[in-house]
């Protein structure tokens, strides 16, 4: 499309009509999923080879074929969506595109080995939102994730996309706009929760000038990437929505701050801000409004701490990203002491979806306390790892049995971890059928999750299933963030070192009597004194596999074992000479070569020079190495 | 040391953009080299101390020159309990060195992050910036051996 300059909403509507005019709905088209993950398996490569044989077909240019950004199913990446028809294919290779190009788009038929097929029954399905991973969602912010085309804004205009910008900073009021998104109930998607009409209003009202929109797309929590796929598929929704909040507040600077970890947003968010400048939907009085805002990107440095507000502004200043006490808030002075609207990635993303369907259709989603849906990384032990968006209250069972299809190798789950490290464990046992003890009912939103001793976080949730030692997983928390706590304030710089100090001495079998009791008074005091949030919420890790898993602490200090197997020091591996066919799997497989014994005759290991590496217990494949 | 220092300066002027021209210098060098920052200290009239600061803050940042190939292990919480530390012991015990370090012919630097957010192919690595999924310890140190043999890592994996 070539540039045109908008000078005013009109205009906006003469591009959309024409790029539509150019659209026919009943044309064929290949979306390939061009997200992190599936580009790590190969999906420019899949790219490449359907351009090949749609040129070989001489279909090339007849048939758009479209690298879009995340799917969410990055289990059975790479993924390929053919439109309109809707067909999904997975785990697609590169030289499954032939039979896809001549099969689906010359005769109109499925490829069915290419299909979804489902774990348990084997049937497959052939349109994508009859998968299950897709028919319980409600993809809703991320409803054009995979269907535009990031790198083009032509894509998102024709979507209807920079209408709902144009329509505040044109129609209604900056308090208007403020009233909408404090009706809708929009809460901050970064974790916090904390109301976003409320933090616009103050900052609105807070004297000061030039004022500050900055988008945090500084994803830390391990295992989270919905902020990351949200920016590489729909990177122009993040802006848009930014727009309305800075007409909102009265910003004219706005900052992007994105993990530098992130190459791919990196460069779509850049790229989509380039092309929003160059269309006058960025800059000086955007459409004939009045209103001026620009945007820069800023690339983190690495550092965890930094998803903290006043951290993240000191980064952006160019200084050391540490935390300063907030009894000044930063909407009133944030960046360069001026007020300062921070929000998150998602956050952004839902602003035009409130002004596009509507206030009353928004607080219809969701529950009492948290209106609309949340997207969460649904990753670990799980069948169908990735991105889901879902509505605010479906419960933990929902997400783990019919979305995520179960944990893996027939295991149990055992917990699930929200909040990254900041956030909790939940006891989770079983596999959906029992109710017992369990929190499966849990409904996820803000309150209710913070009720049972984690949080909504950012939106990472990790399964755990019965291989996994709770006590384990609390020391890998705090060995994150004492590896991550900035150290300006003692609470947080020793209080986290300490409490790792007992963790590791408990995972080694040299827990003490007391040591429970110990870490407990260490977090109270690290939660009542750190000076920022990383603190304050630090030690949840500890404290909620405390409140659910206890028996597994009182297991490592008083019994000297790991029931679940996992910490070397208490494990001792063998072999069970019943089990064992003699295959020389495992005496392949160690790095010490102490495992000895006659080809098809039962092995031993040498416990003496064993370094527990756990690579026979991995090769086995008759179960014959046993942890005990 | 063989990058433009004034071309760097002139993309990153004020003191905002420092990280920023770290950044670029770290990508370019491999690492971020004393002279230059002690070249930049004295041009733009910035501490050296602060540029340290900020250099060792960030974990984006090393002071010591790595090796000619990067191993990223990735450690996010769906990596580890996949299996992930098992694969980082792996190499560290393969390479003799310990996680951050570089081996002594600055062939390989072993590095940790703490999540890419690839999370499916878990438990992963990075070898020069490519994605290679589904590892255990002993593909990976497969991998790892075959680059040190003086050949790329060859094509990505995705066998998870």
């Amino acid at each position: 499309m070539p540039v045109s300059l908008l000078m005013t909403r009109e205009d906006l509507a003469r591009v959309r009509e024409t790029v539509r005019k150019g659209l026919d709905p009943e044309q064929v088209s290949v979306s390939i999923c061009a997200g992190t993950g599936c580009r790590a398996c190969g999906a420019m490569e899949i790219a490449e080879a359907f351009h090949r044989e749609l040129g070989q077909e001489g279909l090339e240019g007849k048939i758009p074929v479209r690298t879009t950004g995340c799917h969410g199913f990055c289990e059975r990446g790479p993924l390929v969506v053919i439109r309109p028809s809707g067909i999904l294919y997975v785990n697609l290779k590169p030289k499954d595109a032939a039979e896809v190009v001549s099969e689906t788009l010359v005769n109109g038929r499925s490829v069915p080995r290419l299909l979804y097929k489902d774990p348990g029954t084997g049937e497959r399905t052939e349109r994508m939102d009859d998968v299950p991973f897709y028919a319980k969602q409600m993809r809703v912010v991320s409803r054009l994730c995979g269907i535009v085309d990031p790198s083009r804004i032509g894509d998102y205009i024709a979507e209807g996309g920079y209408e709902q910008a144009a329509r505040c900073l044109t129609t209604m009021t900056p308090d208007e706009v403020i009233d909408a998104v404090t009706r809708a109930g929009l809460r901050g998607r970064g974790g916090g929760g904390f109301p976003t009409g409320k933090k616009w209003r103050t900052c609105r009202n807070a004297p000061g000038e030039p004022k500050y929109a900055i988008c945090n797309a500084d994803e830390g929590d391990p295992g989270a990437f919905m902020d990351r796929s949200l920016l590489e598929a729909n990177p122009h929704a993040v802006v848009e929505g930014m727009i309305i909040g800075s007409y909102a507040i009265g910003a004219t600077k706005g900052y992007v701050y994105v993990r530098n970890e992130y190459p791919l947003a990196l460069r779509m968010v850049s790229g989509a801000i380039e092309q929003a400048r160059q269309h006058g939907l960025l800059g000086e009085n955007i459409l004939g409004s009045g209103h001026s805002f620009d945007i820069r990107v800023n690339r983190g440095g690495g550092a965890f701490v930094c998803g903290e507000s006043t951290a993240l502004m000191a980064s952006i200043e160019g200084r050391v990203g540490e935390p300063r006490a907030k009894y000044v808030h930063t909407v009133e002075a944030g960046l360069y002491n001026r007020p300062t609207t921070l929000n998150n990635v998602e956050t952004w993303a839902n602003v035009p979806l409130i002004f596009e369907r509507g206030v009353e259709w928004y607080t219809s989603i969701g529950t009492e306390g948290s209106k609309g849906t949340k997207i969460f990384s649904l990753v670990g032990n799980i069948n169908n790892t990735g991105l889901i968006e879902v509505p605010m209250g479906i419960t933990l069972r929902e997400v783990l049995f019919d979305i995520g299809g179960g944990v893996p190798k027939g295991k149990r789950a055992k917990a699930v971890q929200t909040g990254g490290p900041s956030g909790g464990a939940l006891i989770a046992a079983g596999n959906g059928e029992s109710k017992s003890g369990s929190l499966l009912d849990v409904p996820v939103d803000f309150d209710s999750l913070t009720e049972a001793g984690s949080m909504m976080g950012s939106g990472g949730m990790i399964v755990m299933d019965d291989d996994t030692c709770m006590v384990d997983v609390a020391r890998y928390f705090m060995n994150f963030l004492k590896e991550e706590s900035c150290g300006k304030c003692s609470p947080c710089r020793e209080g986290i070192r300490n409490m790792l100090v007992i963790l590791e001495r408990i995972c080694a079998g040299e827990g003490r009597e007391g040591d429970v009791e110990l870490l407990e008074e260490i977090s109270d005091t690290v939660i009542d004194t750190s000076l920022c949030a990383l603190g304050g919420t630090a030690p949840n890790p500890v404290l909620s596999t405390l409140r659910y898993f206890r028996n597994e602490y009182d297991a490592h200090i008083r019994d000297r074992k790991c029931p679940a197997g996992v910490c070397t020091a208490l494990v001792e591996l063998s072999i069970d000479a019943d089990r064992c066919n003699g295959c020389g799997l495992c005496a392949k497989a160690c790095p010490e070569n102490c495992i000895t014994g006659e080809l098809k005759k039962p092995h031993a290991i040498d416990r003496a020079a064993c370094v527990k590496c756990m690579g026979c217990y991995d090769a086995c494949r008759n179960g014959a190495v046993l942890r005990t | 040391m063989t990058v433009d220092l004034d071309a760097l300066l002139q993309e990153h002027p004020d003191s905002e953009a420092m990280i920023g021209l770290l950044q670029d210098l770290q990508e370019e060098e491999g690492y971020v080299p004393r002279e230059a920052l002690e070249q930049i200290s004295t041009r733009l009239g910035i501490p050296l101390v602060r540029l340290y600061g900020l250099a060792t803050f960030y974990r984006a940042f090393s002071l010591v020159p790595r090796g000619r190939h990067t191993v990223t292990c990735c450690m996010g919480t769906a990596c580890h309990v996949r299996g992930a530390p098992r694969v980082v012991q792996a190499l560290e015990r393969d390479l003799a060195i310990k996680a951050g370090d570089t081996t002594p012919d600055l062939a390989v630097s072993l590095e940790t992050v703490n999540c890419v957010g690839a999370c499916a192919l878990g438990p992963l690595i990075l070898i020069d910036g490519r994605y290679h999924g589904g590892m255990t310890p002993t593909k990976a140190q497969r991998l790892v051996q075959r680059l040190r043999g003086g050949g790329g890592a060859g094509e990505p994996t995705d066998d998870a």
